[in-house]
């Protein structure tokens, strides 16, 4: 005979539910109105979307200010953990987000933006990734990563082309199997702790002095190629630059942050605890990994002949730069990773915007591919103040200072020096010479080559086609984040640490 | 204002440069030369309330940047970067003076005034980062001005310009990463501040490693044999004024960093290579010396010279001594104005006959007997000869050398005679003969635009020939406290020995007083 089971209210602390619910509601809200009425203009759901958005904000800044006035948080059926690096997490997910909505208002017309699901897959997304980063159940996790993932193969799917759709079914795909690998290496965790909580499999790991090293392996290694999925590192990373280019620019640019930023924080949850017990071969593993990622997406890049596809490598190869920070696993290496992915969001969505309003519905003669090196001949002479903005961008890409970027990678090569991975810092050093070459390679063609004949006489109509004042104004936000990194870094560098280091890491 | 007279120099032309953005096209030569003269009245006026009888860093500003990082934007200016303060303005100056007809007129003169205020940042940095901040963003407007308005192969010579440097630089960053993080672990804070970094005696071993990552990047910058590949390529290409600020500012930066890190920073390391350093140095005077005999184009042969009295600089500067190194920050100066003028005088004909080729002109001291005089005089300072201002810094240099190694310096000497012969060959084969060409016949003499912007450098460089003592003085006070606090950190004998300790050393001024 069951007895009933008796939980307070309060015990659950349902308030840590709080930020991850209210893009649900939001989203439940975008489909009622559509319900309602149809027909609306997508101008009303993108102003809701970011409404909504911005109330999650607050809720995460109301987070941070118990997180710091209390510590970590634990809640519902202590399956929530609200830390330092779940909130950091989230602030970089909603702000990205928040950035990236805007970019639907286009001046030319997309079939994915005249449904109503687009947006409300959007904010579940947003939902999904924010529940992922915000636990240490694998449970959770994984719901919250599939909530996120099926949402996200649909939104490229609606973009509508021919590569749109096999764009979403690769990227299917590849995260089935991702998911599939995830649920396995859990599977042996749990059969080999009883326990789904990371920290929880930490601890028994510790007190049985790690005596089953084999299974270890085992469970590691499935879970490691599984966010090696996720976080495309080589040789993982096959289906991104095709992925890249199946969806729109926007698109593209949001997804080289934002699923990013979700699987290194669990990475970091699931892999710090075995760096610090120093288990060797996962460090050889994760060495190989970094190093093998940085150089050949480099290399990759040097031989693109589009710019999107361009920047896909080089978001793969700044991915793998990033994940040196947690195979260093020292506090100054992960707040390096937040401090890198908050500049890079800035810089790389700005990057991918520029391609945004220069979106071309019909492809002229000379262009094999939407966004090819030569569409960009030229440009200064036509105009100027866009050439300008994106040349910073890939200023700030290939790490020159004072641009934003060159502030994360210091930072980051500079916990490398004090892990004691001079080695590794060298490659890192060299990897950010080597990409400076393909970044280069567009400046040239922006700066140095001749126009097109035909874009001189539209006088660079083409390169702000798709341009609104939405859009436009996120690239202002974008560039004098880029520009003007220098002075937020400071109180930035010093909010990370300290989440950061509150929590553990 | 002048406390943050500093400042004032590194931001006033980039404002001024953003501000460009809204000159119409036909006043945009009048807007720079105009920015461009108030840079230099400013740079004159530091000078002016510069403390000759002060050592160390004057006009300091201390502003927090990231000071939980322990990176702060710090200013200053002793008598080593003050002079190169000057000349990076006046060259500016004379450049857009002297501009001759260029496409796009408005996007390079900004791109001039965003070059002047990095070239300004780089030698008045007093913080690691900061420094490293110009010293990349110097790579950008060059990159912009060579391969826009270059020759035909424009685009590969920028690009290997950018990558060479910038691959060098990173480098040299990775060592200034190390540097702090020493600085954290002897102090518990962190600092990249090059004065706090002076305090820090680190051991040899340490110092080896360190001076080879610095070295790197410097090297490549200088540009040192075997990495000067890209020299000629960039020279070859660019257009007049990007050869002439190139060789007269861009280059020093690679040999002032020397002074400013390599040799206070790691003394004992400095003294450890500095044989492998000045036979590099030595092979570079000989090598480049003879590749730029065997050229046929006039502007190569001025580029190969100009990397073979990069040599001389950096063997003064591995002297260790306080007459070999003033005497490289001098030659600097000399090597600028000498080989800015070069590169103009070059341009000058390349606008007339849209040819560098020597074997294409001959008998041009009939034709036009101005540029022959100027030339000639430029000739004659580039390779040295007394009472010309490069002859003041060779000396020095050598002298300096002298007391580390007879032999090298012996070396040297003869290479830097012989190295006379190319130049006087090729001025030969320009200037004198019968007029052979008909294209030739009737060419004009320089114009009034020309003659503005080359002589005063006519002027500067037989008066500081004549008479160095104005610059050299406050040179040779800011040197003597570099190499006083060299020997004080110094740890092995070794370098006690070689670097020598300044009180009770009159020998600085009496070599002084050999070189009037």
């Amino acid at each position: 005979m069951l007895s009933p089971i008796n939980i307070s209210i309060e015990s659950l602390n349902l308030v840590t539910l709080a930020p991850m619910l209210i893009p649900f509601v939001g989203a439940l809200m975008i489909l009622v109105i559509d319900l309602l009425k149809g027909g609306l203009d997508k101008s009303l759901y993108v102003v809701i979307s970011i409404l909504f958005l911005a109330l999650d904000f607050g809720a995460l800044l109301d987070s941070a200010g118990m997180f710091s006035a209390n510590g970590i948080i634990l809640g519902v059926f202590n399956v929530m953990l609200i830390d330092g690096i779940a909130i950091l997490a989230q602030f970089i997910i909603v702000a990205t987000s928040i950035l990236f909505i805007p970019l639907a208002l286009t001046n030319k017309r997309f079939h994915e933006f005249s449904h109503p699901e687009f947006f409300a897959l959007f904010l579940f997304m947003i939902g999904g990734f924010q529940f992922m980063v915000a636990s240490d159940n694998l449970i959770l996790i994984f719901v919250g990563l599939e909530t996120a993932s099926l949402a996200l193969y649909t939104l490229i799917a609606m973009h509508n082309r021919d590569k749109s759709f096999e764009a979403a079914i690769k990227y299917f795909t590849m995260g089935a199997l991702a998911a599939g690998f995830f649920s396995f290496g859990s599977m042996v965790l749990y059969a080999l702790t009883g326990s789904v909580e990371i920290n929880q499999i930490a601890t028994v790991l510790a007190n049985n002095n790690y005596a089953d090293m084999g299974f270890v392996l085992v469970g590691v290694v499935f879970l490691l190629a599984s966010f090696a999925f996720k976080l495309s590192v080589v040789p993982f990373h096959t289906w991104t630059p095709d992925v890249y280019e199946g969806s729109s620019a926007a698109m593209a640019g949001y997804m080289s942050i934002v699923p990013k930023i979700a699987a290194f924080v669990v990475a970091m949850r699931l892999f710090e605890f075995l760096i610090h017990a120093h288990i060797v071969w996962l460090e050889v593993v994760l060495y190989a990994f970094v190093v093998i990622t940085m150089t050949a997406a480099n290399m990759w890049a040097l031989v693109q002949t589009d710019v999107k596809r361009m920047l896909a490598y080089s978001s793969i190869s700044h991915a793998g730069f990033v994940m040196a920070a947690i195979l260093i696993g020292t506090t100054q290496a992960n707040s390096a990773l937040f401090l890198y992915w908050i500049l890079f969001s800035f810089t790389n969505l700005g990057a991918f915007s520029m391609l945004w309003i220069s979106r071309q519905k019909e492809l002229p003669g000379y262009q094999k591919t939407d966004h090819s090196f030569e569409k960009f001949s030229g440009m200064i002479k036509t105009s100027p103040m866009a050439a300008i903005i994106m040349a910073i961008f890939m200023l700030s890409l290939a790490g020159i200072p004072p641009f934003a970027l060159f502030w994360g990678k210091i930072y980051m090569i500079s916990s490398a020096v004090t892990g004691g991975y001079t080695v590794l810092a060298l490659v890192m050093a060299l990897n950010s010479a080597i990409a400076g070459y393909y970044y280069i390679k567009l400046i040239v063609y922006m700066f140095m080559k001749d126009p097109i004949a035909s874009n001189v006489d539209n006088s660079g109509q083409l390169y702000v086609a798709n341009a609104t004042t939405a859009l436009k104004t996120i690239i202002g936000f974008a560039i004098l984040g880029t520009i003007f990194a220098f002075l937020a870094i400071d109180p930035l560098l010093e909010f990370v640490t300290t989440f950061v280091y509150n929590s553990g890491y | 204002m002048l406390d943050h007279i500093l400042s004032i120099l590194i931001f006033f032309p980039a404002l001024a440069g953003v501000m460009g953005f809204m000159i119409n096209k036909e006043s945009m030569r009048a807007y720079g030369l105009s920015v461009a003269s108030i840079e230099f009245a400013l740079s004159l006026l530091l000078w002016y309330s510069f403390d000759n009888s002060v050592s160390g860093m004057q006009f300091m500003e201390n502003i927090p940047l990231i000071p939980s990082f322990g990176i702060n934007y710090i200013l200053g200016v002793d008598g080593i970067s003050l002079f190169i303060i000057i000349m990076a303005s006046l060259f500016t100056m004379l450049g857009i003076a002297s501009l001759t007809e260029t496409p796009n007129v408005k996007n390079m003169i900004i791109t001039l005034l965003f070059l002047q205020m990095t070239m300004i940042g780089v030698f008045t940095a007093l913080d690691g980062i900061i420094f490293y901040v110009f010293w990349e963003l110097s790579l950008v407007p060059m990159l912009y001005i060579i391969g826009a308005w270059g020759g035909p192969m424009r685009i590969y010579a920028s690009v290997k310009f950018f990558l060479y440097t910038f691959a060098g630089s990173l480098v040299m960053l990775v060592g200034m990463l190390f540097m702090a993080y020493f600085y954290y672990q002897a102090t518990g804070t962190w600092s990249f501040a090059i004065l706090d970094w002076y305090r820090l005696i680190l051991p040899e071993s340490f110092q080896l490693w360190l001076f080879a990552a610095f070295f790197v990047g410097f090297a490549i910058k200088v540009p040192m044999f075997p990495f000067h590949t890209w020299l000629p390529y960039a020279h070859g290409q660019a257009p007049t004024i990007g050869s002439v600020i190139l060789a007269a500012v861009l280059l020093k930066m690679g040999t002032y960093a020397f002074i400013r890190f390599s040799l206070p920073l790691f003394p004992d390391a400095s003294v450890y290579f500095m044989y492998p350093v000045a036979v590099i140095a030595i092979i570079m005077i000989i090598y480049t010396a003879m590749v730029a005999y065997a050229q046929k184009d006039v502007k190569q042969v001025v580029a190969y010279s100009s990397v073979s009295h990069m040599g001389v600089i950096i063997l003064g500067t591995f002297a260790l001594n306080v007459e070999g190194i003033s005497g490289s920050v001098f030659l600097m100066i000399g090597h600028g104005i000498v080989s800015g003028a070069l590169f103009l005088l070059v341009g000058v004909i390349y606008d007339r006959r849209h040819t560098k080729i020597m074997s294409e002109f001959g008998g041009l001291a009939h034709v036009m007997p101005k540029y022959a005089t100027i030339f000639g005089i430029m000739m004659m300072a580039s390779v040295g000869m007394p009472l010309m201002i490069n002859f003041v810094g060779e000396f020095l240099s050598l002298l300096g050398f002298y007391q580390q190694s007879h032999m090298l310096t012996l070396l040297a000497g003869i290479a830097i005679i012989v190295g006379a012969i190319y130049m006087l060959i090729a001025y030969k084969k320009m200037f004198f003969g019968e007029v052979t060409k008909e294209e030739n016949k009737n060419l004009p003499d320089l114009n009034k635009r020309e003659l503005i912007g080359l002589v005063p450098l006519v002027v500067i460089a037989i008066w500081l020939g004549v008479y160095p003592k104005p610059v050299l003085e406050p040179i040779n006070k800011s040197v003597e406290s570099i190499v006083q606090l060299m020997h004080n950190k110094a740890t092995t004998e070794d370098a006690k020995m070689r670097i020598p300790n300044i009180s009770g050393v009159v020998i600085s001024k009496t070599s002084m007083k050999e070189a009037h």
